[in-house]
């Protein structure tokens, strides 16, 4: 029998009923969480199945919400807070960095901070201004801090389980566009934990290395690529911080090749850092420089505008078609 | 600072019609007083234990003489940087002596001598500003979160933990300080709100020292007061003379009460002066003219109570003798203290970052400890 289809949108809801069902200590706050259940409708329900002491709005300030979210959880608690918009967590910028981050180093591992951070995040929905933002490399720059970023439902569910559970900080990223698109999800299988990447798809000839809302778009330039007969592997990071050196090193030594996709600009980006990564660790197996097919250094465009930002299926087909076949024979 | 009630009475009509009532609008803008700047009780205040006051005085002493030694360390170059409280004493030990013991401080960097107050071990408060790690006690162990140096960012943490024991059924109260800088600052307004809408346990007690480094009062906020700005909360604001140890002691004792009571938040306002620079490492006669300073020196909060002690004969010699002599007592301990050399442990720096550490932290670690090696070799 298969399993049941959900949205990511109800993969990460069910992830938080299971939790704060199973942990008296998870509270989940926010902007409109509670009674609305979420703009997005993540939290749908929660509000009226747990009631005001497990999950409630909040006034609207999100340095507020993680400044208290840190003091919840240095009294025991593990606040799971969600930020409405990527753009709109900057407010709280401070907080995490200064403090989600910190704390723990600051006394010596006295203090832990089991807070997960929830950002819808990224791009894709035709939305305006300040709600498409790819703001990983922010977070991933701050020590301290776990970047999480899945890109199937049941990783969803189940990273977002092993966040919730992690003694450390989380920062978990959302890829907006998913949350309304349908997969199977079987919440009983494991998934593997924080850190761990995984290859979506093997491939003999390259590797596309991708995480979050690029791991679908990789795939399906994989499948182009197939139809005129080059066979190229992607690798899904799931989480940028732990970074999985070993899987990613693994899979690129195999083919010779890389390409990274993200949809951030790309300049100072994870893409950048990746890539440095591969070529320090993997140069004497390399057959081309790695490529990077990011978003531009701009501004997320506006609605019109951004199927030319995204990096799509032609684009990353194009960077593979670059990398020195012509030595290959 | 000139007050004008009338004009506060106007601007605050909708409030009166929600229930303000004259004297919460005075206790917002008037300090609160029990012993008068020539250290004699106001007319109609009741007069304090004298045996508590005693105690108190002994705790204003010990905080004097911290400033004093952490000063002289920073000179020596046994501590690199202090933000003296000198002045301000009598807000350091009564923030601390109003909490129970598994009630919360959050401090900042000013307030090395409340944490002392509080009963942590100076050496251990100092090892920030030695250089050795962050924070050198165990928060959880004393109820006292590091010293927050980010100007307000800890006041929302304070919020977190009051709701926390709410929504746990303790009775916890949370004690959280700032200064007049930092209410500019949008974690103040952040905090004040949440705490006000969530009814959380706090007191957030501002000692308004007259200066943020160099900007005066004037320049950070043209409120009538800084307890006033509690009015747009919906949270009682109270002023205190925050140079008057034991008006302090009952403005805070009774926010406390009402916070643990279930009641909600208060914001007290400490009216006091910063006597010394920011820190040594700054100059403070290039801001703020010295007839200033000289204003504030016969307003100090010891020698008030010391006048007040002395005259209704709960002080003596002997007595004033025995407390500086623990004074020093303690002051040789954290000279001790802090004078011992520590080795610093290079590795710590991967330590404590995760519970796990990531694979990339596991080989800095150890490049790390190559070169090291290489060095000792």
């Amino acid at each position: 029998m298969s399993a049941p289809k959900m949205t990511m949108a109800q993969a990460i809801n069910a992830a938080l009923r299971d939790a704060i069902a199973e942990d008296d200590s998870v509270v989940v706050f926010g902007e409109d969480v509670a009674q609305l259940g979420g703009v997005f409708r993540v939290t749908d329900g929660l509000h009226q199945e747990f009631g005001e002491g497990r999950v409630f709005d909040t006034p609207l300030a999100e340095s507020g919400i993680v400044g208290m979210a840190v003091g919840m959880a240095m009294n025991g608690m593990r606040p799971v807070v969600e930020m409405q918009f990527d753009a709109f967590a900057y407010p709280a910028f401070e907080q995490i960095v200064s403090h989600v981050a910190k704390l723990g180093n600051r006394t010596r591992g006295k203090v832990r901070l089991p807070i997960v951070i929830r950002i819808p995040y990224a791009g894709g929905i035709g939305g305006v201004e300040h709600h498409c933002d790819s703001s990983e490399a922010y977070y991933a720059h701050t020590p301290g801090l776990t970047v999480v970023a899945p890109a199937t439902n049941a990783d969803a569910y189940g990273l977002l389980r092993a966040a919730i559970a992690s003694p450390d900080p989380v920062v978990f990223l959302e890829p907006k566009k998913h949350y309304f698109a349908k997969e199977e999800v079987d919440v009983s299988v494991p998934v593997p934990p924080i850190g761990r990447a995984v290859a979506r798809r093997q491939g003999k000839d390259a590797t596309l290395i991708a995480y979050g809302p690029s791991v679908p778009v990789a795939l399906a330039a994989a499948e182009q690529a197939a139809t005129e007969g080059r066979d190229l592997g992607v690798i899904d990071l799931r989480s940028i911080v732990p970074f999985d050196d070993d899987t990613v090193c693994a899979e690129v030594r195999k083919t010779g090749r890389a390409v990274v996709v993200a949809e951030a600009p790309g300049f100072a980006s994870v893409a950048s850092e990746i890539a440095a990564r591969v070529g320090e660790r993997c140069f004497h197996h390399l057959e081309a420089p790695v490529r990077r097919v990011t978003g531009f250094d701009v501004p997320y465009p506006p609605p019109k505008l951004e199927h030319h930002f995204l990096p799509g299926v032609d684009r990353i087909l194009d960077a593979v078609d670059t990398l020195q076949w012509e030595d290959a024979a | 600072m000139t007050v004008n009630l009338g004009n506060i009475r106007d601007n605050c009509k909708a409030m009166w019609r929600c229930g303000l009532s004259a004297g919460q609008l005075k206790a917002a803008i008037t300090p609160a007083r029990l012993l008068d700047e020539t250290g004699r009780l106001v007319r109609g205040a009741s007069a304090p234990d004298p045996e508590a006051l005693v105690e108190g005085y002994r705790k204003l002493v010990f905080a004097r003489r911290l400033n004093e030694q952490c000063g002289a360390l920073v000179r020596q170059g046994r501590l690199a940087v202090y933000p003296s409280s000198r002045g301000q004493e009598a807000c350091q030990v009564a923030c601390a002596s109003v909490l129970a013991d598994g009630d919360w401080l959050f401090p900042t960097y000013r307030d090395t001598a409340a944490i002392a107050a509080r009963g942590v071990d100076p050496v251990e408060v100092l090892t920030l500003l030695r250089g050795d790690w962050h924070c050198g006690y165990d928060p959880n162990e004393h109820k006292v979160a590091p010293q927050a140096t980010p100007l307000a960012t800890q006041l929302l943490h304070a919020v977190g933990v009051a709701h926390a024991a709410r929504l746990k059924g303790e009775d916890t109260v949370v004690m959280a300080l700032c200064g007049d800088g930092a209410t500019s600052e949008g974690d103040f307004h952040e905090a004040c709100n949440f705490a006000a809408v969530f009814r959380a346990p706090v007191v957030f007690f501002v000692q308004n020292n007259k200066y943020a480094i160099s900007v005066p009062l004037a320049r950070q906020s043209v409120a009538p007061s800084l307890a006033a700005k509690a009015i747009g909360y919906g949270m009682p604001g109270v002023r205190v003379d925050g140079n008057d140890l034991p008006a302090l002691e009952k403005v805070l004792g009774e926010a406390v009460a009402r916070a643990r009571a279930g009641e909600g938040p208060t914001l007290v306002e400490a009216d006091t002066y910063r006597i010394e620079s920011h820190t040594n490492a700054d100059d403070a006669s290039r801001y703020r003219a010295d007839d200033e300073v000289t204003e504030w020196l016969p307003r100090d909060p010891l020698l008030r109570v010391r006048t007040y002690l002395t005259a209704v004969g709960a002080l003596d010699d002997d007595r004033e003798q025995q407390i500086t002599a623990a004074a020093e007592e303690m002051a040789a301990a954290v000279r001790a203290g802090v004078g011992a050399e520590t080795v610093a442990d290079p590795e710590e720096l991967f330590t404590h970052l995760y519970s796990t550490p990531t694979p990339q932290l596991v080989e800095q670690r150890a490049a790390l400890r190559a070169e090291l090696e290489l060095e000792e070799a």
